[in-house]
């Protein structure tokens, strides 16, 4: 084989005997009870017509603070990039234009649902919406005087099911993708006044 | 400004490019007196470090004078400063901790999947060093932006000179913290492999540290000369078996500590670096663990192995047999800069630490695409390279 052939067989070669195996191991296990761990990393990520995603982050900030940003439309859209806007109408529901595969828009309607404040808020989609969703933020403190604990949870419908969660998750839309980032963003925000951009002047900041 | 970027392997070339300005408030612009290329740099020159893209400006270590001030640095216009290689926010769990390269908030978050893939975790941004590490455009040019200014650069006194400061940047902490990592106990026999800057760093380091014996492994004559003159032993692998000779220069007990400052382009003809040497020419992503293997067998039982030497990805044919059943102690990790440099400045200034004798070419930015070819091809009277722009 050429030098380039070599290149590109062995890495096609080793990924899709990788993709094999992970198709393998996706199935349930009968007989093996449920562990301690969150249903968003289990191996079966489907639940029902449902993809549920999730993440974590410790942020060096009192849950009241970080509570307090999460409820504001202004704050979110500082961090949430992703969010072309957002905004509560008079009947309560939050419109937010959301980011999707190949310049597309999505329009999501929701409603608070439940609210503990500095604690808990939970969220489902509404009539308008163009995505079945609901979702839910807790806050709790983190050991060790280490701040606050959020995690954002985050089940919903991906319009044209299965193939259109791999084409969103394909262009870098998909929602697992997209709260990773936006809670890193709200770290950064939160702890250091900024977000980290490699951009060498204002014009290049996406 | 004028810049160095990047075009591919082997293809560096000095362009044309925007000024770069301040985007985020506690930024600062940095007018560049002296910059240099570091060896690891030479990683991205061969191709070996992912997540480079065409046009990306190069460089890690540099210093000079602040031009432009955001809000939130505490830098002033004038002011001449050396800038850590890492970027660090100063108030992050990790900042807090002093592992600045962990830093959590300077690698922005959509650059953050590529390295949490191949790490587990996203490292801290570094200038001009892939897309893993944020993206930075770095410091082989004219100008710079310096993200938390506030918190990296260190402010040097007027009347000394560029070239005795500008390797706070990196290699001398780097060196320095190689040495930390070995845990020299006084009178310790060390072993450094690599007479590169870093590992010259680490010799001088090491004695500073109280090292008993410190011997240095190379091939290059004049870098094993420039170990010998800091007070180093010294052994040319090309001439000597290694291992038994580190065995019978320490009374048959070996290194109590081992320095790998080679990393994943080792060289040498061992029948395990031309294996790895195959891989990594074919692009199935192995790193040439060679110098790691050896520290590993070296080092007597019981004994640390630090490791300085950058490596990226994979190794195979690990010697885990010898790190469990030695009981080998490692440490390594990129280097947390912003923990070391006050205290070096002050060993620099005392005279306690020379920097200046690694220096073999000062060249114009503008001769640096031949700075770079002569720094990788002609190691032995290459040994640090100095760029004015």
């Amino acid at each position: 084989m050429t030098r380039a052939s070599t290149r590109i067989a062995v890495p096609i070669a080793l990924a899709g005997a990788a993709v094999a195996v992970y198709f393998l191991t996706q199935q349930s296990r009968p007989g093996h009870p449920p562990d301690s761990a969150p249903g968003r990393t289990a191996r079966q990520g489907w639940f029902g017509d449902y993809k549920v995603a999730g993440r974590s982050i410790t942020i060096a900030a009192p849950r009241q603070e970080l509570f307090a940003r999460w409820t504001n439309p202004a704050e979110l859209s500082r961090f949430m990039q992703n969010v072309r806007s957002v905004g509560e109408g008079p009947d309560g529901t939050w419109r937010w234009i959301v980011a999707g595969p190949l310049a597309s828009e999505v329009t999501l309607v929701t409603r608070i649902v439940e609210t503990r404040k500095g604690e808990f808020l939970a969220w489902r989609s509404v009539e308008g919406s163009e995505i079945e969703a609901e979702g839910k933020v807790f806050f709790r403190d983190a050991p060790a005087g280490r701040g606050t604990v959020v995690e954002a949870i985050i089940a919903y419908q991906p319009p044209a099911g299965t193939i259109g969660h791999w084409i969103a998750k394909a262009f870098r839309a998909d929602p697992r993708m997209q709260g990773r980032h936006e809670l890193k963003r709200l770290k950064m925000l939160v702890e250091t006044g900024e977000i980290a951009t490699a951009a060498n002047r204002r014009e290049e900041r996406a | 400004m004028r810049a160095l970027t990047f075009h591919g392997t082997h293809d560096v070339r000095v362009e044309t490019v925007p000024d770069p300005e301040i985007v985020n408030p506690r930024d600062a612009i940095i007018e560049i007196t002296s910059t240099a290329i570091c060896g690891s740099d030479l990683h991205l020159y061969d191709g070996v470090i992912p997540g480079m893209q065409k046009g990306d400006i190069l460089g890690h270590e540099f210093m000079g004078r602040v031009v432009e001030t955001g809000p939130g640095s505490t830098l002033r216009k004038g002011e001449r400063v050396v800038v850590p290689f890492t970027i660090s926010c100063g108030g992050c769990f990790f900042c807090q901790l002093g592992q600045f390269s962990a830093c959590d908030n300077s690698n922005p978050a959509e650059k953050q999947d590529a390295s949490e893939a191949a790490y587990g975790h996203a490292m801290s941004g570094i200038f001009g060093y892939s897309h893993l590490t944020g993206g930075y455009p770095g410091g082989q040019a004219q100008y710079a932006r310096v993200p938390f200014s506030d918190v990296g650069p260190i402010l040097v006194p007027e009347g000394i000179d560029d070239e005795q400061v500008l390797f706070l940047s990196d290699i001398l902490p780097t060196g320095w913290m190689a040495a930390e990592n070995a845990q020299i106990r006084p009178g310790d026999a060390v072993a450094v492999w690599g007479c590169g800057p870093v590992g010259l760093f680490a010799v001088q380091s090491a004695m500073l540290m109280g090292a008993g014996q410190v011997i240095a492994i190379d091939h290059h004559p004049h870098r094993l000369d420039l170990a010998r003159g800091l007070g180093a032993e010294v052994i040319d692998y090309t001439q000597t078996h290694v291992l038994e000779a580190l065995m019978e220069m320490t009374g048959g007990i070996g290194p109590d500590a081992v320095i790998d400052a080679v990393g994943m382009e080792s060289h040498g003809l061992a029948p395990d670096n031309v294996m790895d040497t195959i891989k990594q020419k074919v692009g199935i992503g192995a790193d040439r663990g060679h110098v790691l293997r050896m520290a590993l067998m070296a080092v007597r039982k019981g004994g640390r192995v630090s490791i300085p030497g950058v490596y990226g990805g994979m190794v195979d044919k690990f010697p885990i047999g010898a790190l469990m059943q030695k009981g080998v102690e490692v440490r390594t990790g990129q280097t947390h800069v912003q923990r070391y440099t006050r205290d070096l400045l002050n060993r620099i200034m005392e005279g306690q630490i020379d920097t200046t004798f690694l220096i073999s070419h000062r060249l114009p930015l503008e001769q640096a695409p031949d700075g770079y070819r002569n720094f990788r091809d002609n190691q032995n009277d290459w040994t640090k390279v100095v760029l004015k722009p």
